[in-house]
């Protein structure tokens, strides 16, 4: 049973697309965030009631409330994607990388990549088949065994310290969004749609984390100096809706695409407040917004290092489903996106000082 | 005041101070740095702060040099038949501790020899391997009923090699990590003796830093510098260590890169090093910076940081190789850095301008 | 103090959902402090005393939050399929019992095995509510339970499941059921989450700032049949933690206990501990610093649905306890 919405939801159309499209597309690695820092300020400031960039690279920025002892609200989302690093010049082009961020080697054969904020083009590429030993597909090609090759007599324009990031163009097929680095630009696009229609209910201080990738650091300096009443952290998490391989019950799909944004209950590093969990939800059925829960256990988000700082912070995350999490191309859904806009936008809006009333 | 940095870098090395129990090494500290600094002072959990003003208005920025003095070793953790069993202090490789002299800190300091027991005397399976620290001992040479009562579960040991110059610029010992590193900020505090700097400098030597990085997270949360900078010594090449990962022995400390530091920091050093001809060497380190860095970044609301390594072979061993040049090097740039920062660069360590 | 552990053990609160040990642990303090905070980890706070001179401000934690399973997906004909809270181990799972915060009750079964006799994964296993479908099943996805295993007094040893750390929990209440007066000024933090990540001391540590952290939670022991090498047996006396997996306690801290139990007459065990760690890291970590130990209770089987202490030791480390904080600290 849903309510009449008066609550004016925010749609996502043609603008927010092609913002989502240049971020997708930005390359900005953990550590070296700011091809998409350029574009969030770039965004925000216009918005914003303060706008800063801390010690790290996160971008914070303040919207404040139109009512009187309001309601202070974070909300966090990574610019960093995984991707590599040059590490050494073996000349000819040729460079050793490491990988920056979780990303199954299995994934980085035969792949083309941009280096650094000019999109230098390259490959990582593979042993041919022909100079194989038998048996030797059947084993993953060690890291170490792998070159980053932007082409003999290019040295030049690249260097070790670099970083690096598959060639995914974005591009909207049908009901999908599919590129790279939408974990976690959909949730950095989400937060400037947000701050576009910010309700004046609540001070909402928004955070551009840096470093989520390499172990939630922006998050947890950006959190520190904030000091919400609460914080929701968004960002995508894997879909493995798939079938499995001997047909039966698919029961660790994690979540499911075309579900609704994925409500946490519990990853590695957070227990939600449950608080929150059930406002999410509650909001989603007042308003007829579809969601899921995430399947608990594993993973983590922003969320991890905001609600231990300080003298706690209740949190909770919400995260738009994708299939192929940490590889070369993601793929979501417009409709989940535009759910996982709406669902916090809602929650927001309708978010009281009585929310946290009552002891976790 | 002059103090001989060999000299004073040998005496460390003689020295215990494993994590957790630095005083023995801290009051050494304290002494060699008290007259190159303003106020000395202790942290809770034991780390050594020493403030040297600087010239500006207050109030006046404050860099932080981090070198945490606190060493690997063992610790006891059962007597049977008077043999110590032991755990490690810090990650140690077993493969090195078989016929290593160390000194038993008990009721007195104790020499003794870790000792590994004949093949017949342990798991078939672990015939002809090399044994799990769970099955090598530690003799004293005393008798039972005596070590029982001088020594008891953990009491903490450390390893006993004398350190030893191998020529006038190279040197071993134990502990070098992180003791090597202290020695760069004393020649540091030696130098801006003769330089008037405007910015504060507080020279740290952290504990913990093999176990926790506690020195490294609590102390700037009670200085909240402006700037962060961790010294610690890292790979030089050598046998098991010649990828990208080690460098030049005696050929320039190494100056961080990546997501552990702030760019703006690590052109700052480079430049400096390049105007002045300080040979050094860069370091790319794509995540975890392995340092004192990677817990003073996320102090409070963030600290921009830096990390300068001192190359240095057979790591966490009790015969660590150093360049004592490098250690020189290191402090020069250090001084001349701070020398080089005015009040009003605090602007200048930001993200919008830094290119590659 | 058997009743007192019984109570505490009893309790459903699995890390997250300690709302129901808080309400317990709640009414047998509120007439022993001055004052009590439930803060947004859902930590219980309470304070003793004030400073007066020569006192400092100590922080003391136990953690009421006991190791779980949480249900991950319920099959169509009503089996709930789980993930682990803290620590769990498989082999403690098949054949026993959980107990959901709802209330529902389960049994964990086990899938068949290609090869028998060996060890079910936790992804091998499910939990049996007597639901015949997804739709009538009483449990969903995030519903947290704990062990369901009863406490049992053998005499001298008591076993049941929390002792860790419901056990440190009840020394806490002892302690402020016993104690007369301090100079210091003293808080018992009851934390959440600490199976998951010392997350509410963590928090609880920042709030307070104390002077001194001391941490009151279980210790493995050397003393069974080919166990483990560990210097530390049941019935021989609290243990002093020197060391464990995540944490160096301060020396003088250690001594000053040492000293303590001595003079008191008090048996003490020296302990190190090569896996685990206490609240007490999340302290010593906290802002500038602070100096930190642990008395520690030893037990056997740990993170098992069977538990088991020596009463002895339970009740000398209330005495050790309260002979530390009932003077003024020199930690020389």
């Amino acid at each position: 049973m849903t309510e009449s919405t008066p609550l004016s939801l925010p749609e996502i159309g043609v603008e927010q697309i092609a913002l989502l499209e240049r971020l997708s597309n930005a390359v900005a690695v953990s550590g070296d965030e700011s091809e998409v820092r350029a574009i969030v300020l770039d965004a925000v400031k216009p918005l914003a009631d303060e706008c800063s960039v801390d010690a790290l690279g996160n971008v914070l920025v303040t919207k404040r409330a139109q009512v009187e002892n309001p309601l202070r609200v974070m909300l966090a989302a990574h610019m960093d994607e995984i991707g590599f690093m040059l590490v050494q010049d073996d000349d000819n082009g040729l460079y050793q990388f490491q990988v920056v961020g979780g990303i199954d080697t299995r994934q980085l054969p035969g792949k083309p990549v941009w280096v650094g904020r000019k999109h230098i083009p390259g490959v990582i590429g593979a042993k041919p088949i022909h100079l194989q030993e038998a048996g030797e597909s059947g084993r993953t090609i060690p890291l170490d065994a792998l070159r980053i090759d932007v082409g003999p007599g290019n040295g030049g324009k690249v260097k070790p310290g670099d970083r690096a990031t598959f060639a995914t163009s974005f591009q909207q097929i049908g009901p999908s969004l599919i590129g790279k680095a939408l974990d976690d630009r959909l949730g950095v696009a989400t937060l400037i749609e947000l701050l576009k229609h910010a309700p004046g209910n609540v001070e909402l201080l928004l955070a551009f984390t840096v470093q989520e990738e390499v172990g939630l650091r922006g998050a947890r300096v950006a959190g520190y100096a904030f000091n919400p009443d609460l914080a929701i952290a968004v960002d995508s998490t894997p879909a493995m809706d798939m079938p499995m391989w001997d047909g039966s019950e698919n029961n660790r799909y994690n979540t499911r695409l075309d579900a609704g944004p994925a409500i946490y209950i519990a990853d590695s590093s957070t227990l939600a407040d449950p608080r929150l969990v059930r406002h999410l939800a509650g909001t989603g059925d007042r308003f007829g917004i579809p969601y899921q829960f995430r399947q608990p256990g594993g993973g983590g988000t922003d969320a991890g290092a905001i609600h231990t700082r300080r003298a706690g912070i209740p949190s909770v995350s919400v995260s738009v489903p994708g299939r192929y999490a940490h590889t070369a191309v993601l793929v979501t859904r417009f409709n989940d996106w535009k759910n996982t806009l709406q669902l916090l936008h809602a929650a927001i809006q309708t978010m009281t000082p009585a929310l946290l009333s009552e002891l976790r | 005041m002059t103090l001989e940095l060999i000299p004073f870098l040998k005496q460390m090395l003689s020295l215990p101070g494993l994590s957790g129990n630095e005083a023995p090494i801290r009051e050494v500290i304290a002494d060699a740095w008290r007259p190159f600094v303003d106020e000395i002072s202790t942290s809770p959990l034991g780390s050594l702060h020493g403030l040297r003003r600087g010239q500006a208005a207050e109030p006046r920025p404050r860099i932080l040099l981090a070198a945490h003095m606190d060493a690997i070793g063992l610790m006891v953790t059962g007597i049977a038949d008077g043999f110590l069993r032991f755990t490690e202090i810090g990650g140690i490789d077993p493969r090195i501790l078989p016929g290593q002299a160390v000194i038993v800190h008990g009721q007195k300091d104790l020499p003794a020899i870790v000792v590994q027991p004949a093949d017949r005397l342990v798991k078939p399976e672990h015939g002809g391997s090399p044994l799990p620290m769970s099955d090598l001992l530690i003799d004293t040479g005393l008798l039972p009923d005596e070590v029982k009562s001088l020594i008891k579960v953990g009491d903490l040991v450390s390893f006993a090699i004398q350190p030893t110059e191998l020529s006038e610029n190279i040197l071993y010992g134990h502990s070098q990590d992180n003791r090597a590193s202290v020695a760069v900020i004393t020649a540091c505090l030696l130098e801006l003796q003769h330089i008037r700097h405007d910015w504060d400098v507080w020279a740290v030597a952290t504990t913990q830093e093999e176990e926790t990085l506690g020195g490294g997270y609590t102390s700037p949360f009670a200085i909240r510098p402006t700037v962060a900078v961790a010294i610690d010594v890292t790979f030089a090449k050598g046998p098991g260590a010649n990828d990208w990962r080690a460098f030049g022995l005696g050929k320039g400390p190494t100056l961080g890169f990546g997501p552990n530091i702030h760019p703006a920091l690590h052109n700052r050093f480079k430049s400096v090093a390049e105007k002045l001809d300080i040979p050094h060497q860069v370091e790319i380190m794509p995540r975890h910076s392995g340092t004192d860095a990677f817990a003073m970044q996320v102090v409070a609301e963030g600290i921009p940081s830096m990390v300068i390594g001192i190359p240095l072979r057979y790591m966490h061993t009790p015969v660590e190789m150093v360049s004592v040049k490098d250690i020189e090097r290191a402090g020069h740039l250090l001084a001349q850095v701070i020398a080089g920062l005015a009040a009003e660069d605090v602007n200048s360590i930001r993200w919008e301008d830094t290119n590659d | 103090m058997k009743e007192l552990i019984k109570k505490m053990v009893e309790v459903v609160g699995p890390s997250g959902f300690e709302g129901a040990i808080r309400d317990v642990i709640r009414t047998e303090i509120a007439s022993h402090v001055d004052d009590i905070q439930v803060d947004a980890m859902g930590n219980l706070v309470a304070r003793k005393g004030q400073k007066s001179p020569g006192g400092i401000r100590i922080m003391l934690a136990a953690h009421m939050d006991e190791i779980g399973v949480l249900a991950t997906h319920v099959e169509e004909n009503g089996f709930v399929r789980f993930t682990t809270v803290g620590g769990v181990r498989p082999h403690t799972l098949l054949g026993g019992r959980v107990i959901f915060v709802n209330g529902t009750r389960g049994v964990i079964g086990g899938e068949r095995l290609e090869s028998p006799g060996s060890l079910h994964s936790f992804e091998q296993m499910f939990i049996d509510v007597g639901a015949t479908s997804r739709e009538t099943c009483p449990v969903k996805v995030g519903d947290f339970a704990g062990f369901d295993r009863p406490f049992a007094d053998y005499g001298d040893r008591l076993t049941s499941k929390a002792m860790d750390d419901r056990v440190g929990v009840a020394v806490l209440v002892e302690i402020l059921r016993t104690m007369e007066s301090s100079p210091n000024e003293v808080y018992f933090v009851f934390s959440t989450q600490e199976e998951v990540g010392l997350r509410g001391a963590t928090t609880a540590a920042y709030a307070v700032d104390p002077d001194l952290g001391i941490s009151v939670d279980v210790t493995g022991t050397g003393d069974t049949p080919k166990g483990s090498r560990m210097e530390v047996s049941l019935g021989k006396g609290p243990a002093i933690k020197v060391r464990d997996g995540g944490m160096i306690s301060d020396p003088r801290v250690v001594q000053w206990m040492v000293r303590s139990a001595e003079a008191s007459g008090l048996p003490y065990q020296l302990e190190v501990l090569e896996g685990g760690t206490t609240d007490a890291r999340a302290m010593q970590l906290t802002r500038a610093g602070v100096p930190a130990g642990c008395v520690s209770i030893p037990c056997r089987y740990i993170h098992s649905p069977s538990e088991m202490v020596d009463i002895h030791d339970v009740q000398n480390a209330v005495k050790l306890l309260v002979a530390l904080i009932s003077q003024p600290v020199s930690l020389g």
